[in-house]
């Protein structure tokens, strides 16, 4: 029988690689991420969890030795967040490129400068390109859940691609909340033991991985990695309704809310949806036609669902938990901008939630009172202080 | 699988495309030869990733994953962690990196890997710059030598690889030479054996870089021996042992003269080199007695 633990985001994560039965563990730890690396540390200590853990003295280390010791045949766990996932980033496309279905918690948290311990989406966005399946996480029981199915995910033969669960830092890494977790027969059962399906580092039978690739074979290797990603999203949902009748919860690459008759709706990602909804409900008892759009899976990109989803809409708010400096818009705009592209509805970019500020009802509300006026000003820093033009500003003394 | 004509006598095929008398070529030969086909190997982009091969070819008869550049003590860390997770405790796991990739960009996860105690084999064959990508200095060339990025000759000395991996208190660790194939096979087996990580400096000349005719590449070697410009000593658990001790070093001059890199060095240069070597004889003799 399943049953309900309190657990804030890092032990969930914990707990979902340990039920995994990864043979390997090599994590860094960094702020907010930091229990994590803990966690898994005191588990293999006690012999809970019978994995060899790596010690390592950087992230950069922590993915490398993730990716060989998966290519010899086991599951290997690392996490991560903001610079720690920067310095990864090398790595990351190693992982991909080689077809490792390492699954990796990230807790989200700004990258420097300047200096923040806090959430936003900066250091996965800056990654979303490495060739990594990302899923958002809106509150803990989707850390646990969405760990679970990346495992069954990546690891499938169509997609052999490495994914990321990213959980806000401090919002869900950091918040104590009630979860239910399956039996670990249950789980065995569903992720089953790890079968290598492709590239293998085993004496027996030598095979040289990653050498030097010619021109004539590079885009060939992209295309099989983007079929991955293709296939993905049919994995995605197979994976997601196989979930569902084992664990009875319901999980989808995206998730409507009140969006059937919608009007006018906010597309987000990872904690600030779960907020999104409740302001949703408000609008709606003052008879408003609201509706929220929560993307699960930014990688893929589920365009065909969000277009689906949107189509009725007249107005469509994106908000981005980062900047996007120099772009039309920040990244989750980019993608929803690119799918409704043909509609010609209006779809208004919000910057919010930046290096920790929260991202409360009224933020939504903010975004809702402005798109029902907005004639095509984007993106719109919403929360924006008054101060934003002189704060910090250093005088010159010549 | 791939039909293979003539089969190589040892682990490195035939007809692999290094340089006319590589230094590298004859340690990984011999290296792999000792190891024997229950090897792992992590190369990184350099002159030895030749041996990685090109597309849907290799140059050698083991395993392995060719890494970045920054990252080889890592990758074979992880692979020791998921062979033991899998009860595999034969395999041996080997890093074979340049001197780029272990005392510049690699030195902190080679510094990692050591301190954790993994049990892996890392070898650095030392040529003394940047060769692959063409001749630029590294933190192993030698005071005075000329590369591209050291056009007039290097300012400062080298780093000394043998004393920061001995400062981690490593089990086993070997300076050796093409010069001295014996001695650097004797030092595989015993580094191979090493319950623990184990590192081996190795000299590989480059005709190349070093500009010098490639039929002296062991002839340059033993007078770097000679000379004192190179070491033979090893340190195995705490014990160091001087493998070639003369009764006293041979000229620096002929050592340095032998090579086109040294051609603008100063008399005031050579001596301080010829110095710095004799007093770093008289210490490792002094660390022997101990």
């Amino acid at each position: 029988m399943a049953r309900y633990k309190m657990l804030d985001g890092n032990a969930a994560a914990v707990e979902a690689i340990a039920m995994a039965k990864v043979g390997v563990i090599s994590a860094y730890p960094i702020t907010p991420q930091s229990s994590v690396a803990e966690k898994l540390s005191e588990l293999v200590d006690k012999g809970t969890l019978k994995a060899n853990y790596i010690r390592v003295e950087s992230e950069h280390t922590a993915m490398s030795a993730a990716i060989t010791a998966q290519l010899t045949g086991v599951r290997a766990a690392t996490a991560t967040s903001s610079v720690g996932l920067a310095l990864m980033t090398e790595v990351l496309g190693m992982a991909s490129g080689c077809r490792v279905p390492i699954v990796m918690p990230v807790v989200n948290r700004a990258l420097a400068a300047p200096w923040s311990l806090w959430c936003d989406h900066q250091d996965t966005m800056t990654v979303r390109d490495t060739g990594w399946l990302q899923f958002y996480c809106e509150n803990v029981q989707d850390v646990f859940d969405l760990t679970i199915a990346a495992y069954r995910i990546a690891e499938d033969k169509r997609v052999q691609t490495p994914a990321m669960v990213a959980l806000d830092g401090f919002f869900l890494s950091h918040s104590m909340q009630k979860l239910l977790i399956p039996e670990q027969a249950e789980i065995d059962a569903f992720i089953g033991p790890y079968i290598p399906k492709n590239l293998r580092l085993d004496p027996k039978d030598p095979v040289i991985i990653n050498n030097l690739t010619p021109s004539d074979e590079m885009t060939e290797m992209r295309w099989q990695q983007m079929m991955g990603m293709k296939n993905a999203e049919t994995v995605i949902d197979e994976v997601f309704q196989e979930f569902e009748k084992t664990f009875g919860r319901r999980h989808s690459a995206v998730e409507g809310y009140c969006m059937e008759d919608a009007e006018e709706a906010v597309v987000s990602l990872g904690s600030m949806s779960g907020t999104a909804k409740y302001v949703v409900d408000q609008l709606r008892a003052q008879g408003r036609k609201a509706g929220a759009l929560k993307v699960v899976s930014f990688r893929p990109f589920p365009y065909q669902k969000v277009r689906e989803a949107l189509e009725n809409t007249r107005k469509i708010a994106v908000i981005d938990r980062t900047a996007g400096l120099g772009g039309q818009g920040a990244p989750l705009w980019t993608e929803t901008a690119a799918a409704m592209k043909d509609s010609g509805k209006p779809v208004i970019n919000y910057i919010a939630g930046l290096g920790g500020r929260d991202i409360s009802m009224y933020t939504i509300e903010n975004i809702f009172a402005d798109l029902a006026e907005n004639n095509g000003s984007s993106p719109v820093w919403i929360d924006l202080k008054e101060n934003a033009e002189n704060l910090r500003q250093v005088e010159m003394y010549v | 699988m791939y039909k293979v004509v003539n089969e190589a006598k040892g682990m490195v095929a035939h007809g692999v495309s290094a340089c006319a008398g590589c230094g590298l070529e004859l340690v990984i030969r011999n290296v792999l030869d000792v190891l024997g086909s229950d090897t792992l190997i992590v190369i990184p982009p350099g002159c030895s990733a030749l041996f990685c091969g090109f597309g849907r070819e290799t140059g050698m008869k083991i395993g392995g994953f060719q890494g970045n550049l920054e990252n080889t003590a890592a990758y074979c860390a992880g692979i020791r962690a998921g062979l033991t997770a899998q009860g595999n405790d034969h395999t041996t796991v080997l890093g074979f990196a340049g001197d780029g990739g272990t005392v510049d960009i690699g030195i902190q996860s080679l510094s990692g890997m050591i301190e954790r105690g993994d049990r892996v084999l890392y070898i650095c064959y030392d040529n003394e710059a940047y060769m692959n990508t063409g001749i630029q200095g590294s933190s192993s060339t030698p005071l005075g030598a000329s590369t591209t990025t050291t056009p007039g000759g290097k300012r400062t000395r080298r780093k000394d690889l043998m004393q920061i991996v001995i400062a981690h208190d490593i089990p086993y660790a070997a300076a050796a030479s093409v010069a001295n194939i014996p001695d650097l096979r004797k030092k595989v087996q015993k580094a191979k054996d090493t319950d623990g990580p184990s590192v081996l400096h190795i000299h590989a000349p480059c005709p190349t870089g070093w500009a010098y005719p490639p039929a002296k590449s062991i002839e340059v070697c033993r007078k770097a021996i000679q000379s004192g410009a190179w070491m033979l000593y090893e340190y195995d658990h705490g014990k160091y042992t001087v493998n070639y001790k003369p009764k006293e070093l041979s000229p620096m001059e002929d050592y340095l003269m032998s090579q086109g890199r040294f051609r603008g060095i100063s008399a005031e240069e050579t001596g301080r080199i010829q110095e710095a070597a004799a007093l770093r004889y008289q210490k490792l003799l002094s660390l022997e007695m101990n």
